[in-house]
């Protein structure tokens, strides 16, 4: 069967939706929340994909490279955060971080 | 060439101020006491030498600038000696009155301990005085009237720890400012009309200004000389402690007597009149500048004199006397006799500081007891204060034959001849004023010399004369009381002794004629008789004497007999009361009305603390949207996201 760009698209939005979702559903896990912006930046990369296809533009596709260099770097050090925060306060519980409430 | 000589003269105090006031440690008291008097008696022996010039030698007028302060708008502003027969004159009186105080002090502040600093004083304001007369410009008057202002400030509030002195110093320098501001005024209309401070320059250019008008209300023209004249005289009367800004001079008591002898008495307070005299090309071109002068000093001669017979501080009676003097000096002044100003100016120099001096010797024998009524028959304890005191009374009531008669009768007389507007109210205040003045200068006496002794036994023991440097003084100045006015009177009243220093203009020239008359000293003697002013002092003498030593029990009955009148006296007519209630309370109520609402609450709270309060309260507001959730701000982002989305899509 072929595979159109709506497809793709679809798919690039479910999974930032299911990115949203997450991110506001969850309360409790830091981790879930990077994996969340992860997803996102899936879906990004998604749509870059699609459209570089569609329009046979190659800029897309080497974006794509780009931005998942950054993301693995973003999530090296969201980690290396994260590790530094659990050493810290022996949780990673998303609701008690409110130090910088105003 | 006689300039050093007139540099000298005024800069020997002032250096000898300097000396004793901040080396006052280092040389002590002899030293301070040395340096000043040695100074002081430079000064005396110059100015007498430059009288000598001027009167026997007949050395014109000098007039020129030593130094060139700055030249501002084509105004010169200089530091220059006018030195005529009038300046003369005043330096020798100030320079002669000044010695003797010095003298005196070293008997009278004795034990004090700020003896150095009472000397570097009144160096400091011998110096200041010398300015003020030698002056040849109108910068230097102000900063020698400004300047004798602060020393007598200093000096009344000499004993600082007393609160009636700190409060009397900050009265006299208040009532001041207003007479200087008045003063200022003229000086600056002076400078607009002529452009100019130098005194020739002005009485050149006043018959000019005296055509111009200004209009100081709508519709409401006012001569030019008018105005600047009234002013002048505003600041005349603050000096010399004219009604209604006469209230500081009683209180100046407070200062030691040697000071109310040199400032309050002689010399500072004189400043006023001696300023008006030398303004004397102005003033005669205004004729109602000059009735003013006229009615003020009748009113203060006359009203001062009567609450001089209800004190009984013996300085205070003193200095109600001084009061009622300068008044007539003020009144002959507005009569356009000036010469009889000056003149009477002289002599209650003498007979004045000889009057507080003699006052002073009477404290010290009293150990600082002021009150009459405590005092009495001290003439067999203090022989020779009581001599000199009396010779200081009988020239104060104008006893024939004594200076102070000479000058007053002369004046007495110009009065009479002057056809001013309130001329006949100025000859009725003048004239009764010679009773009054009789009436309290001898009740002084009797209270204070004799009769009983009403003082307590231990003041009674220790009752002994003043020390040398108390009576010599005493008797130095008794001897110009006297005698001053035989040589004198003939020459300053009707000898065209002044010159070109005072100018009158003939129709006003009262002095003139009571010349035609005037055959020497012997025969205005005589004339004296056939008026009424010496049978007044005389009735005056009586009367005190029957009140106070015959009758003592009267003076009370006539206190509860006339007890209103003696209400409103013992309240010198309720000018403190004014001022402190009316002027006073209300410059305060004004300045706390501009304190709580203009600047606490207009500018303070509404400006300075209403723009932070009203940056605290948006802050406090919005920080409620700071959350510190991470999903608030992804949210939050995502929410703006959508929204720019929205918009982009909406508007494509």
């Amino acid at each position: 069967m072929n595979v159109g760009l709506p497809s793709f698209l679809l798919l690039a939005g479910i999974v930032f939706s299911i990115a949203i979702v997450g991110i506001f559903l969850n309360r409790r896990n830091l981790i879930v929340l990077l994996m969340c912006i992860e997803l996102m930046l899936l879906a990004v990369n998604f749509n870059f994909i699609a459209f570089g296809r569609w329009l046979g533009d190659l800029n897309g596709q080497v974006f794509v490279f780009f931005i998942l260099t950054v993301a693995a770097a973003e999530s090296a050090i969201g980690l290396a955060i994260l590790v530094v925060l659990f050493r810290e306060r022996r949780s990673i519980n998303v609701e008690n971080l409110d130090t910088m409430r105003g | 060439m006689m300039e050093p000589v007139y540099l000298a003269i005024p800069l020997a105090p002032l250096l000898a101020a300097l000396v004793a006031g901040l080396g006052g440690r280092l040389i002590g008291r002899t030293g301070a006491h040395t340096v000043t008097i040695l100074a002081v008696a430079v000064s005396f022996v110059l100015s007498v030498w430059v009288l000598k010039e001027q009167l026997q030698d007949g050395a014109a007028a000098y007039n020129g600038a030593v130094y060139t302060w700055l030249l501002t708008d084509g105004v010169p502003m200089e530091i220059g000696f006018l030195i005529d027969r009038l300046t003369a004159l005043m330096m020798v009186v100030v320079t002669f009155v000044s010695l003797m105080v010095h003298v005196y002090t070293v008997g009278y502040m004795h034990d004090d301990d700020g003896y150095t600093r009472f000397f570097a004083y009144i160096s400091l304001f011998t110096f200041s005085m010398l300015m003020l007369v030698m002056s040849n410009n109108f910068l230097q008057l102000f900063f020698g009237w400004e300047a004798v202002g602060l020393v007598s400030y200093l000096l009344i509030g000499f004993w600082y720890t007393r609160p009636t002195a700190i409060f009397a110093a900050l009265k006299a320098f208040l009532v001041n400012r207003v007479g200087d501001f008045g003063f200022l005024v003229g000086i600056a209309g002076i400078v607009h009309y002529t452009g100019s401070l130098d005194y020739a320059h002005v009485f050149h250019a006043a018959p000019l200004v005296a055509q111009q008008s200004l209009s100081l209300f709508e519709g409401q023209p006012w001569n030019a000389m008018t105005v600047i004249c009234i002013c002048l005289f505003v600041g005349a009367m603050g000096k010399s402690a004219q009604v209604p800004l006469h209230v500081w001079l009683p209180d100046s008591m407070e200062g030691p007597t040697p000071i109310s002898a040199l400032i309050h008495a002689a010399t500072m307070v004189t400043a006023g009149i001696f300023m008006v005299a030398r303004m004397s090309p102005l003033f005669e071109l205004s004729p109602t500048a000059l009735s003013c002068v006229l009615v003020i000093g009748a009113t203060t001669a006359l009203f001062m004199g009567f609450l001089g017979v209800v004190n009984n501080d013996i300085k205070r009676v003193v200095a109600y006397s001084t009061l009622s003097q300068l008044g007539y000096m003020t009144v002959a002044l507005g009569a356009s006799a000036y010469a009889a100003s000056i003149f009477h100016l002289m002599t209650h120099a003498f007979f004045k500081a000889l009057l507080f001096l003699g006052a002073g010797s009477v404290i010290i024998a009293m150990h600082h007891e002021q009150d009459m009524r405590r005092m009495g028959g001290l003439r067999r304890q203090l022989p020779v204060t009581y001599w000199t005191t009396l010779m200081g009374a009988l020239a104060l009531v104008g006893f024939p034959g004594f200076s102070g008669f000479f000058s007053k009768d002369a004046l007495i007389e110009a009065v009479a001849e002057s056809r001013l507007p309130g001329a006949g109210y100025a000859l009725f205040c003048v004239t009764v004023g010679v009773f009054v003045t009789a009436l309290y200068t001898f009740r002084m006496i009797f209270m204070t010399f004799h009769g009983e002794g009403r003082m307590d036994a231990h003041t009674r023991e220790h009752l002994h004369e003043s020390p040398w440097v108390v009576t010599v003084p005493l008797v130095l100045l008794a001897i110009p009381s006297v005698v001053v006015g035989w040589p004198t009177v003939g020459p300053v009243l009707f000898g065209g002794y002044f010159g070109d220093a005072i100018v009158v203009q003939p129709r006003h020239d009262v002095l003139g004629l009571l010349g035609h008359e005037f055959s020497g000293p012997a025969g205005f003697l005589l004339h004296a008789f056939r008026s009424a002013p010496v049978y007044l002092a005389a009735a005056g003498a009586v009367a005190a004497w029957y009140l106070y030593l015959k009758r003592p029990d009267l003076p009370a009955m006539l206190r509860q007999r006339l007890a209103p009148l003696y209400r409103v006296l013992d309240a010198k007519y309720g000018f403190d009361w004014v001022n402190e209630n009316v002027l006073a309370a209300g410059a305060r109520a004004l300045g706390r009305l501009f304190w709580r609402v203009g600047d606490e609450l207009l500018i303070d709270g509404a400006l300075v603390n209403g723009s932070a309060r009203a940056v605290g309260w948006l802050a406090a507001v919005t920080r409620h949207l700071q959350s510190g959730y991470l999903y608030h701000y992804a949210f939050a982002m995502i929410i703006g996201l959508s929204a720019l989305l929205g918009w982009l899509l909406w508007n494509a």
